[in-house]
């Protein structure tokens, strides 16, 4: 076995909400670059809450405390500022949130004129084109690129938001449940889009469907009570887990 | 240079919180600053004469003040106008503002109900001076004079859309269930109303109805025009009446009892604040 | 009681509002007539002499009108800058805590203050300031009307932004943060464009409010009847002419302030119906 730096690697990682219980306990894991990580586990486990440390959107809530280390390209973020480490670490949500005042070329472009970046015309028209076709949705919106946003299709707006995301040449890319609030042809887009994006950016991704952690994901985590129980490669966590708790999370005796 | 767009931004992100804070914080000031000058102007001319005597005349007053003695005489002509002004007003407003409210509540959707909707914001957002005007045209001409009951009708007008409004707010807030449970067990309508709908919207109304008297009691320019001002203790109400802010009115245009404006506006403030937290607190209670 | 006597009676309490509201344009146009048909009714918006010698009466209210857009506009433009960060207090940056509340509660009690009291304060301290800062030498005016006005509309300015700031969706300011925005512009680039229109009709509304108030622009504004041609110089407000006048008035002058009270109520009536439609609007979105 090679051994490559990972991209990303949690040390010892708690959150936690209140000062007595914790959210998320002690994880370690190593993530590689360019590839799926699906993180599984029953609702309150603490995988979304791990998912939204790694951009630090903790930070917003005064009262919740990260400990441990979060590593980037081997630097620990935790140290770092905020809106520096969420440039580099996009993140896709649940529902999709496009701008409502914005239009679909506005959107893409958002994260440029969030963070103050003057671009000219012709670096924001290739932008836009890049990320849209980068998310297969140039064909489908060129024609419309004035359109407020929210005139898309659930699965169209969701896509938007990754390609928003995208647009900021973000290391890591996070989303918490992408395709939960889609219809399945959606989601097989979105899927779809995913395994062709691992290319160009490492994604981690959070979902509580294990068909889909199976579809496109090549490295699982499992967790259960803020514990990291089980993190390895999918395919043998799907047909050989390790621990008790998988194995019964992953043949529907626990959810 | 990235770093230094970087620090900029974050220096503004900072300033942009401080400025927040301290403009936010400044409105507190005029507040502070205005109950600190009634307050320190008006407590020494507090005493129970004060409560209990009627106006001084001008002439009085300023052979007192020649003597360089303390103004005789208090607002107790103010106080029982007002009281009794009020009083009628409350008979009046509450019923009917409370069986106006069930109707927009019971049926929201009916045009009817649109229409007067929209009325009550109409009225509720018509200046106090002109609620003066009306009232002069509809009670002061006819029964050709001032009196206690115009002045209660003015108050009247400007209680009743505020009342209108919380009790039609609280009674749409309470879960449908609620007025389900009572039909089933065979109640008609009125009695569900009367007995389940009004009792659990109690605490909404009756904050609805502290805020509204908070919000008149104060009024001057409609009752100059209607209940006009008297300098003796009345308790006619078809004769001139004196309120409060009326006196502050007076004693703010004559030279001779400018003393005792600090005292008579300690007096209105306290009273108006006191019944605004209160409603304000209980509304908080009641919500939990 | 049966249902059907329960609902008359409703329906006849509801009636109490078309009849006050109807009676209240028919007496304003019934009183206001005698003035409009003397003077016409253009010629009276338009003419600016108010003068009530016998024999040689005149009346416009163009110096009323002028009056009180002048005082409602400046006091819009000094209650924003209070009025704004307070919104952006409650609603957003402290949005459910303590502070917060104490905030709140602190613009509740200035829209309690009896507009009576906003008058003398702004008499006694603050027209003395204006005189000492020698910004006008008589001190009352449309400057120091305005002023206070503006300390007046800050709370329903403020408490009704707070509440569309409050309104806009936390999905939407994370996914602003995720791409890497500071807070300031998240709430430049989020957080107003989304509430605008909520802001801005929470403004209409705080105007609606500044047009009618009477007592403390009586005490304040300088009581003379002419344009006011600065905002250092005295006049009155379609409200305080009433206050100040109505009191003495019959005959053709009485018909007069009637009429500016009819144009008072159309404008305020406007304003306000502009501002609730608006707010509805807002609230769907």
């Amino acid at each position: 076995m090679e051994s490559v730096t990972p991209i990303l690697e949690f040390k010892k990682t708690c959150v936690s909400y209140t000062k007595q219980t914790m959210a998320v306990k002690y994880v370690s894991a190593a993530i590689e670059r360019n590839t799926i990580t699906a993180i599984m586990g029953p609702s309150g486990c603490g995988k979304s809450t791990l998912l939204r440390a790694v951009n630090l959107m903790h930070d917003l809530y005064p009262n919740i405390r990260v400990g441990g280390e979060i590593l980037l390209n081997n630097e620990n973020i935790l140290s770092m500022e905020p809106i520096d480490v969420r440039r580099r670490v996009g993140m896709v949500f649940q529902r999709p949130t496009p701008f409502p005042t914005m239009s679909i070329y506005d959107n893409v472009l958002s994260g440029f004129a969030l963070n103050g970046i003057k671009l000219s015309k012709a670096e924001k028209d290739s932008t836009v084109e890049h990320c849209l076709r980068s998310v297969a949705l140039w064909e489908e919106v060129k024609d419309v690129l004035n359109k407020k946003g929210t005139f898309l299709s659930g699965g169209q707006q969701q896509r938007l938001c990754i390609a928003r995301a995208l647009a900021m040449k973000p290391d890591v890319l996070l989303m918490d449940e992408p395709t939960s609030a889609l219809d399945p042809i959606a989601t097989k887009h979105i899927e779809e889009l995913l395994l062709e994006l691992q290319k160009e950016v490492t994604i981690l991704i959070v979902t509580h469907n294990m068909g889909q952690a199976k579809r496109i994901s090549s490295k699982s985590m499992f967790m259960y009570l803020g514990e990291l129980v089980e993190y390895g490669d999918t395919e043998t966590m799907f047909s050989k887990p390790s621990d008790e708790r998988t194995k019964a999370y992953l043949t529907g005796k626990m959810g | 240079m990235n770093s230094l767009r970087l620090k900029n931004r974050l220096v503004k992100d900072r300033l942009m919180l401080w400025g927040v804070c301290l403009f936010a914080a400044l409105t507190a000031v005029p507040l502070l600053a205005i109950l600190g000058e009634v307050l320190l102007r008006g407590y020494d001319q507090l005493s129970w004469s004060f409560f209990t005597e009627p106006t001084p005349t001008a002439y009085k007053a300023m052979k007192a003040i020649e003597a360089g003695e303390p103004i005789p005489g208090g607002i107790a002509n103010g106080i029982v106008g007002t009281l009794i002004m009020l009083g009628m007003a409350v008979v009046v407003a509450v019923p009917l503002g409370i069986l106006c409210g069930a109707y927009l509540a019971e049926n929201s959707k009916s045009r009817f109900a649109q229409v007067v909707s929209y009325l009550t914001d109409l009225l509720q957002g018509t200046p106090s001076v002109i609620i003066g005007i009306i009232t002069y045209i509809w009670v002061v001409v006819p029964m050709k004079g001032y009196s206690a009951i115009a002045g209660s009708v003015a108050l009247c007008i400007m209680m009743l859309p505020l009342i209108i409004r919380s009790t039609e707010e609280t009674l749409k807030i309470l879960p449908a269930s609620l007025k389900e449970a009572g039909l089933a067990l065979g109640g008609n309508k009125a009695r569900v109303m009367m007995k389940v709908q009004l009792p659990a919207a109690f605490g909404g109304i009756f904050t609805g109805i502290l805020l509204a008297i908070s919000r008149v009691i104060g009024e001057t320019a409609p009752l100059m025009f209607t209940a006009l001002g008297c300098s003796l203790i009345r308790f006619s109400i078809d004769k001139p009446i004196s309120a409060v802010p009326l006196l502050i009115w007076e004693f703010f245009n004559d030279p001779n009892l400018q003393e005792l404006i600090w005292g008579a506006s300690l007096f209105l403030l306290l009273f108006v604040l006191t019944l605004n937290l209160t409603a304000k607190y209980l509304a908080k209670k009641w919500n939990q | 009681m049966n249902d059907k006597i329960y609902k008359v009676i409703l329906f006849i309490a509801a009636l109490i509002m078309p009849i006050v509201c109807g009676g209240v344009v028919y007496a304003l146009v019934t009183d206001a007539y005698e003035a409009f048909e003397y003077f016409g009714f253009f010629n009276f918006l338009t003419s600016s002499e108010w003068n009530y010698t016998e024999g040689a009466e005149q009346y416009g209210a163009l110096p009323f009108i002028t009056g009180t857009l002048m005082t409602t506009l400046l006091a819009l433009i000094f209650c924003i800058p209070f009025s704004l960060p307070v919104a952006l207090f409650v609603g957003e940056y402290f949005k459910g805590t303590r502070v917060a509340a104490v905030l709140s509660t602190i613009t509740d009690l200035l829209a309690g203050i009896p507009s009576i009291i906003y008058g003398l304060w702004g008499f006694y301290t603050l027209r003395p300031l204006i005189m000492a800062l020698n910004i006008s030498a008589q001190g009352s005016g449309i400057l120091t009307a305005s002023l206070v006005l503006a300390i007046m509309i800050i709370p329903y300015a403020a408490s009704l932004s707070a509440e569309f700031i409050k309104m806009v969706p936390n999905d939407l300011k994370e996914g602003a943060y995720s791409l890497g925005a500071t807070r300031a512009e998240v709430i430049r680039k989020v957080v107003f464009p989304v509430a605008g229109s909520g802001i801005f009709s929470s403004y209409i509304l705080a105007i609606g409010r500044a047009l009618g108030e009477t007592m403390t622009v009586t005490m304040l504004i300088g009581n003379t009847n002419n344009i006011p041609d600065s905002i250092t110089s005295t006049g009155n407000s379609m409200a305080s002419i009433i206050a100040n006048q109505f009191g003495e008035a019959d005959g053709l002058r009485l018909s007069s302030l009637i009429a500016i009270g009819l144009i008072l109520f159309l404008i305020t009536a406007l304003i306000n119906m502009i501002g609730k439609i608006m707010i509805k609007r807002a609230r769907i979105v």
